[in-house]
């Protein structure tokens, strides 16, 4: 069974907490230019997971703050790891999906493809790589909780299965009435392993939410098993036209001398 | 022509826009070795929110949908075996054959990693399309360099030319198919894109209308092509010949509007067309300037004479251009909100491009048996 991250957005208080551990783990250098808490807090190359924070209006129509933490989702069937052209995103039994630099090439489908234009790309550099959050693969494989969820002091995340944590989702929401009633990442491109839930709706704190449901690798699945059967019918049906039409020309010809004769 | 192919000199005639062309290719050399060795960063205006520009949309994506001209002639020519169109063969598959070194030249230039692109023939990710791209490209630019031996050991180690010769029939049947299915696969590389690309260019058969319209694309270009080489070298192409050819672009052409139609209405964006966004407008300017006009030219007088056929391949070739860019730019603006507007350098390295297969066309025209064929002696008119 796969492992997710459950987020209670009503309970973060915009630390930072967890950017810090998630750099500290992965070795990631802190940037100025883009910081990786406030307003304008945003992914980059460097900042893998940031908290953003909103000033969004409640039920009442009171403007109240949120904390919205990002990274990248670990989407149950991952556009960019069905985008990648040469392996260099998979998908782990585990949950987390990972990147192995030596594998890439450098194209950028990935980011193109990625529904939540997370992947980043190391502009500055004379042979970049592409980055993002892998939740911590290596504890998350021990059983562990990756590093970001582990810190929290105000009890925001919860790991564990994903199947449970969407059960103990909809109990909550279920039975607490400030939350709206939408579980993010339940069905988004045909899920995710981080799942929310908010009582501000999720477009107003910046989640895409009109995405479409259905896993987006199933879009071209059909296409790719199709090709080789394509190919190999037009082959067949072009070798038979260039047989059929030099013997036509050659009858007509043949035809035309007898006219002749 | 035919003395120029017998001589033992190889010519180059240096005219003042040859000059131009090749200062211009010699500047955007100047900026590649930058690029390779500085990175993307310096040269380019992409960012995280445009990691594909310039050089994807119009290098690569414009590049192999212009040089479509060499499968539909190869299919026309060589397999329904339509003489009639013989003149046109060679200069089409050279055309293309240059298209696509430069495709292959403007991917490696994009890429972060190029010490690495030969990674995906060993590690295979194919559940991408853009694998069965990479494959596709890469086996029909060789197919296409193997073709062009036929025609190239007419002068130079011409004891191999009966070989080549023999395999060409099988050279152009593997030479349609890789085309036929990588046309349509950078179509097919914006499947995933369902919530980023604007929906009047998103759709499911997507794939399908790239197949198409490179195909149809195929004639216009060449009769781009044959005008410019017509003025140039003074051959000219019988009208007929070139008529007849567009009738078959005209003819796919109402197909791919009628799908097209067909596919908005059945999704129910047909009427965000009419709705005077900056995505509609242009998606209303690429119907109307690069379909809709070009079908009545097509089945129009006007397409008898040497300037409706320019006129036509003109507004194809750029309708193509700009569906192209629509997709790759414009359409993805709304959901990455901020726009993209290409580097200087982009635009030189482009440019550059460009000129050094001008160059190399008039090249190869000049020292190769490309636009004259024993039946059509003494054509120019
Ligand atoms: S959110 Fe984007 S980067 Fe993360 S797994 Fe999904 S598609 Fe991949
Ligand atoms: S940039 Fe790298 S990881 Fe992304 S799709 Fe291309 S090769 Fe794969």
């Amino acid at each position: 069974m796969s492992k997710g991250v459950l987020v209670d957005l009503t309970k973060c208080v915009g630390c930072g907490s967890c950017t810090v551990a998630c750099k500290l783990w992965n070795d990631n250098k802190w940037d100025d230019k883009n910081p990786t808490m406030g307003p304008s807090a945003k992914l980059t190359d460097k900042n893998w997971t940031v908290v953003q924070f909103k000033e969004v209006k409640d039920k009442k129509g009171e403007p109240v703050w949120r904390f919205v933490k990002q990274q990248c989702f670990h989407c149950k069937e991952p556009a960019c790891a069905s985008a990648c052209f040469a392996k260099a995103f998979q998908k782990t039994k585990e949950g987390p999906v990972i990147y192995y630099p030596h594998l890439c090439v450098g194209c950028r489908y990935c980011m193109v493809a990625c529904p939540f234009n997370v992947p980043k790309y190391q502009w500055e550099k004379a042979f970049p790589l592409v980055t993002k959050c892998m939740m911590c693969n290596t504890k998350v494989e021990k059983g562990e909780a990756p590093a970001c969820v582990s810190v929290c002091p105000a009890g925001v995340f919860k790991f564990g299965d994903r199947e449970e944590l969407l059960k103990e989702a909809k109990s909550i929401i279920a039975k607490d009435s400030k939350y709206v009633k939408h579980i993010f990442g339940e069905n988004e491109v045909g899920g995710t392993e981080w799942l929310y839930i908010s009582d501000v709706p999720f477009d107003q704190l910046g989640f895409k939410t009109n995405v479409t449901k259905r896993s987006l690798p199933s879009y071209t699945e059909a296409y790719m098993h199709a090709t080789p059967f394509v190919g190999i019918t037009w082959g067949v049906i072009l070798t038979g036209l260039y047989h059929y039409t030099k013997r036509r020309n050659q009858i007509s010809k043949d035809n035309n001398k007898n006219i002749k004769a | 022509m035919a003395s120029h192919a017998q001589a033992q000199k190889w010519s180059f005639k240096m005219t003042p826009t040859r000059v131009l062309l090749m200062l211009l290719s010699a500047v955007a050399v100047g900026v590649i070795v930058f690029r390779l060795v500085t990175g993307l960063g310096m040269v380019t205006n992409l960012s995280d929110e445009w990691p594909w520009g310039l050089w994807i949309g119009f290098d690569v994506l414009c590049g192999v949908a212009l040089a479509g001209g060499g499968y539909g002639t190869a299919l026309i020519v060589h397999v329904l075996h339509k003489e009639y169109f013989h003149p046109i063969a060679r200069s089409a598959m050279l055309t293309s054959l240059i298209g696509y070194l430069l495709v292959m030249a403007g991917l490696f230039l994009d890429i972060g990693q190029w010490f690495n692109f030969w990674r995906p023939f060993v590690s295979w990710g194919h559940s991408s399309v853009l694998f069965e791209v990479f494959w596709c490209v890469s086996c029909y630019t060789t197919v296409q360099i193997l073709e062009f031996g036929e025609i190239a050991t007419e002068r130079i180690g011409t004891q191999f030319h009966s070989i080549f010769k023999k395999a060409l029939p099988v050279l152009m049947i593997i030479g349609i198919i890789f085309p036929t299915l990588h046309q349509s696969s950078l179509g097919g590389l914006y499947l995933l894109m369902v919530d980023k690309l604007y929906p009047l260019w998103w759709s499911p058969i997507i794939f399908f209308f790239f197949l198409l319209s490179s195909f149809f694309v195929g004639p216009a270009m060449i009769c781009v092509e044959t005008t410019l080489a017509g003025k140039a070298y003074d051959h000219w192409v019988p009208i007929p010949v070139l008529q007849k050819l567009i009738r078959i672009s005209g003819f796919v052409m109402i197909f791919y509007l009628l799908l097209k139609i067909y596919d908005l209405v059945s999704r129910g964006v047909f009427g965000l067309m009419f709705s005077g966004t900056f995505e509609a407008n242009m998606f209303l300017i690429e119907m109307i300037f690069g379909i809709i006009v070009p079908i009545i030219i097509c089945f129009s007088g006007f397409s008898a004479t040497r300037k409706g056929l320019f006129t036509f391949g003109l507004l194809v070739s750029c309708g193509v251009v700009l569906n192209r860019m629509n997709v790759v730019v414009i359409g993805m603006i709304r959901s990455t909100g901020v726009s993209y507007v290409p580097s200087i350098w982009e635009f030189i390295v482009s440019a550059g491009l460009v000129a050094m297969g001008v160059l190399a066309y008039c090249f190869i025209v000049e020292n190769f048996k490309i636009l004259e064929h024993d039946d059509h002696h003494g054509q120019a008119a």
